[in-house]
């Protein structure tokens, strides 16, 4: 098995399978209708995408692993999402922040992926893109209303956007299989989207009238599988139906 | 206009006609734009589609409808899932479009006028009920992903916009 290509895929799959049962999770909790079905419709998305992740892994594995296998049925430390992704709905103001910090990066890690060697990957990115447009588009422009809203939120949008700073440089570590990938000219020098990232960053958060942190303290261990207190429990949610119901399908 | 080629045998386009999108059951799956290929080798038809967002819960269903429509007239069949090229909304044929609105679905825009009317509130989509176009954008995100919500502020009909993706 191509191992290293396999791993690369588990790298930006966890990141849209976690972020998207983070989203869903406001199913039915968001704070007005529209906000609600939008996160929900995001979170679709996410999984549709992580869909064709995992099927394009299960193909790679060849061993009977489905889909639905190595999305559900993994131990915490196998899973290697950033650590932002994976961060709790405390407020609106923190699931649009979290949201926000992902966005920027994933439109620009997949506007590289569509460059791929690799044809499967290179589609997937293409489909994504499109999608993933919006979102930027839909929680760009929350960040605006929130941050040029009324003084709560926008102490609340500023609270969560220092909480969460310190999960993004993240985003930009290599990994062993990104390595190996990125010599193949299959995979994406994440290291080469950092300037670009913070730059649109900031840009948004300056119209939104916000302080971009000046924070250089980092956390990491995600891309590790070395996860935040809150993994757990999220997974216990994730995995429950196809750990009490085994062989379910989506 | 993007350029991509369909493949589709004659002979299977009015069986092919009747399989709907089971979430805008007046669009028929080939005005929708999802049909890709559609041929028959060893008495046996290959279909790929495509999907229209990656989520799309319709995909499968869109996949069983057609397996079945092709049974019952007489053809056993195969459904593939195929990425690329990716779908975009200029594959809905004026047909399409029509029947989208007729629907209560405004049809997409092009993609500048898109930014426009999701991003800077910009009036131009037509009320589908009255033809206005003082409407205005409630949710960028509607019934389902590929549309947004709006609202029509002279008549007050609530209504879809299905979202330009190109
Ligand atoms: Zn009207």
């Amino acid at each position: 098995m191509k191992q290293n290509l396999y791993n690369y895929i588990l790298g930006i799959a966890d990141n849209s399978l976690i972020l998207g049962q983070r989203m869903g999770e406001l199913c039915g909790h968001g704070p007005s209708l529209e906000t609600d079905i939008a996160c929900t419709n995001i979170s679709l998305d996410l999984f549709g995408q992580v869909r064709s992740y995992f099927q394009y892994a299960s193909k790679l594995a060849g061993d009977g692993r489905t889909e639905d296998d190595i999305a559900m049925l993994r131990q915490e430390r196998e899973y290697v999402n950033v650590l932002l992704v994976e961060q709790p709905n405390t407020d609106f103001a923190y699931t649009i922040a979290r949201h926000f910090l992902f966005d920027v990066y994933h439109l620009l890690f997949l506007t590289e992926l569509e460059k791929s060697k690799d044809l499967t990957l290179s589609a997937i990115a293409k489909k994504c893109i499109k999608e993933v447009r919006y979102h930027e588009r839909f929680t760009s422009d929350w960040m605006k209303r929130l941050g040029d809203g009324t003084a709560e939120s926008k102490a609340k949008i500023q609270e969560a956007i220092n909480d969460l700073w310190t999960y993004t440089d993240e985003l930009f570590h290599q990994t062993k299989a990104d390595k190996a990938m990125v010599a193949e000219g299959i995979g994406v020098d994440v290291t080469k989207l950092k300037d670009a990232y913070y730059e649109k960053v900031n840009e948004v958060l300056t119209e939104a009238t916000l302080e971009t942190p000046e924070s250089k303290y980092f956390q990491k261990g995600g891309k590790k599988g070395i996860h935040t207190e809150h993994m757990g429990y999220l997974l216990a949610e994730l995995q429950y139906m196809q750990r009490a119901y085994p062989n379910m399908e989506w | 206009m993007t350029t991509t080629e369909q493949n589709i045998d004659d002979i299977l386009v009015p069986i092919l006609e009747q399989v709907s999108d089971p979430e805008i059951p007046v669009l028929s799956i080939m005005d929708m734009g999802v049909v890709r290929s559609a041929v028959i080798e060893n008495n046996k038809v290959k279909v790929q589609i495509t999907p229209t967002y990656s989520g799309c819960p319709a995909m499968d269903v869109i996949g069983d409808d057609i397996k079945a429509a092709l049974k019952h007239a007489g053809y056993d069949s195969e459904v593939e899932l195929i990425l690329h090229p990716a779908w975009t909304t200029d594959w809905i044929t004026p047909r399409g479009r029509k029947a989208l609105e007729d629907y209560g679905i405004a049809a997409p825009l092009g993609p500048e006028a898109d930014k426009d009317v999701l991003l800077h509130g910009k009036r131009i989509v037509k009320c589908t009920n009255c033809g206005s176009q003082n409407t205005r954008l409630v949710s960028q995100f509607g019934s389902t992903a590929c549309k947004a919500q709006f609202q029509c502020d002279d008549c007050q009909e609530p209504f879809d916009y299905f979202k330009c993706l190109k």
